[in-house]
């Protein structure tokens, strides 16, 4: 036992936020941020099923010949993404239990295998023979694929901060709030790739 | 129903149900369209079903996880005017002696229904601020490792909060005895038992034998 009693009013700056919410404020923030974005991927899938489904002139193959999506390449990349969420389960799951190396590698390589899915779908774009010009199909296409590239830049970025901070000492099992609210933006990008891989690719 | 995006556990779930989900829609859409389009449905109809199934249902009894090291024992006190009880301080004194644990005292700002509806928390806090700051230099004299802070009025709400900051392994909740304690009329100790899997020890402070 130690000499430690300490009562939370006692410390310096702005008084503690008093919680009534069955939901952490930062994560409710969080769920809030995801629930716009459904709302963009809603609308940009409701664009993808009038040009492919509903509008009259729709093609009856897709993509409309002669051109073709890189199907096993996406599938690839899939599976590097849907792999990286196993990496950020791993990485939280270790910074709970305060196993700091397992976090920084968790971290590290979901970053990595975020990067190289961003890499390849630049690459895709160069080396798929259409471009935005060439019908309603490719606007869709590049737009819902893109959107989705954007959302994985943006995780990228955060991942970057967990990894900054996380090399600093920062986080703990009991503080790892800025761990968490990335690995759920991050799943969430996963949720929708899987959704427009599926939708767009193979469907 | 549960949000799934509710905890990064929970979004990583989801991610492997909608992985599933999907899969099972490719694999059928690429043998029939029409088999796609039924398991789509199957599927859809699945989720709605699960989504009225659980609306308005109570909540599903929580795992609070355990963090820190192995050895650490969490301990979190809820009380309010038994806080200062011998009872309550005996149990604290015994538990701090038998394992290495860390308490998290909350004591919930009680107020009427009225002051809360009109923001009137300022008294309710200030007197559940003093008996806080009370016992923990009393638990501080026989140096137990001890924190506290106010809690929301609800008691229920202080514990909720407190298990999703403080993830004790243990919660001690004080009351008056039978027929004295709101507490007990309301049921908190039965509910945070149903909600959360951690023991829960309930101790009696009688406030009225000593006086």
């Amino acid at each position: 036992m130690s000499a430690h009693a300490e009562s939370l009013h006692d410390h310096h700056g702005p008084p503690e936020a008093n919680q009534s919410s069955r939901v952490d404020a930062r994560t409710l923030g969080m769920l809030l941020f995801i629930g716009s974005e459904i709302m963009l991927f809603g609308s940009f899938f409701a664009a993808y099923f009038f040009v492919r489904v509903v509008n009259p002139s729709a093609p009856a193959e897709w993509p409309p010949p002669p051109y073709e999506f890189p199907v096993f390449v996406a599938g690839v990349n899939t599976c590097i993404l849907v792999t990286s969420s196993f990496t950020m389960h791993w990485a939280l799951q270790s910074i709970k239990r305060g196993q700091r190396a397992g976090f920084l590698a968790g971290m590290v390589l979901t970053f990595v295998m975020g990067l190289a899915f961003l890499c390849t779908q630049v690459i895709e774009y160069l080396n798929v023979g259409f471009n935005t010009g060439d019908g309603a199909f490719a606007s869709v296409f590049f737009g819902l694929t893109g959107l989705h590239g954007a959302h994985v830049a943006v995780g990228l970025s955060l991942l970057l901060m967990v990894i900054i901070r996380g090399s600093r000492g920062h986080f703990s099992p009991e503080h790892h709030h800025g761990v968490e609210l990335p690995g759920i933006y991050w799943h969430f990008v996963d949720v929708m790739w899987i959704v427009v891989y599926a939708t767009v690719y193979l469907l | 129903m549960e949000n799934p995006f509710r905890s990064e556990a929970a979004a990583f779930r989801f991610l492997l149900i909608t992985i599933g989900a999907f899969a099972l829609i490719v694999v059928a859409s690429l043998i029939s369209t029409t088999l796609g389009i039924v398991v789509w449905l199957l599927l859809s109809g699945a989720a709605v079903w699960v989504y009225l199934s659980q609306r308005g249902a109570a909540p599903e009894r929580e795992h609070v996880e355990h963090v820190g090291g192995p050895d650490e024992h969490r301990v979190l006190v809820v009380a309010n005017e038994t806080l200062g009880g011998d009872e309550l301080l005996s149990a604290i004194s015994t538990l701090a002696l038998t394992k290495a644990a860390r308490f998290l005292v909350v004591c919930p700002a009680l107020n009427s229904r009225l002051k809360t509806w009109t923001s009137d928390e300022d008294p309710a806090r200030a007197a559940a601020q003093d008996r806080l700051d009370a016992t923990l230099t009393r638990l501080a004299s026989v140096e137990i490792n001890v924190r506290g802070e106010v809690g929301d009025s609800d008691p229920l709400v202080a514990i909720e909060d407190a298990m999703r900051t403080f993830h004790p392994d243990e919660v001690v909740i004080s009351t008056h005895p039978p027929g004295k304690s709101n507490w007990l009329e309301s049921g908190i100790v039965e509910s945070v038992r149903v909600r959360f899997d951690v023991p829960v020890t309930h101790v009696v402070v009688d406030l009225d034998s000593r006086s």
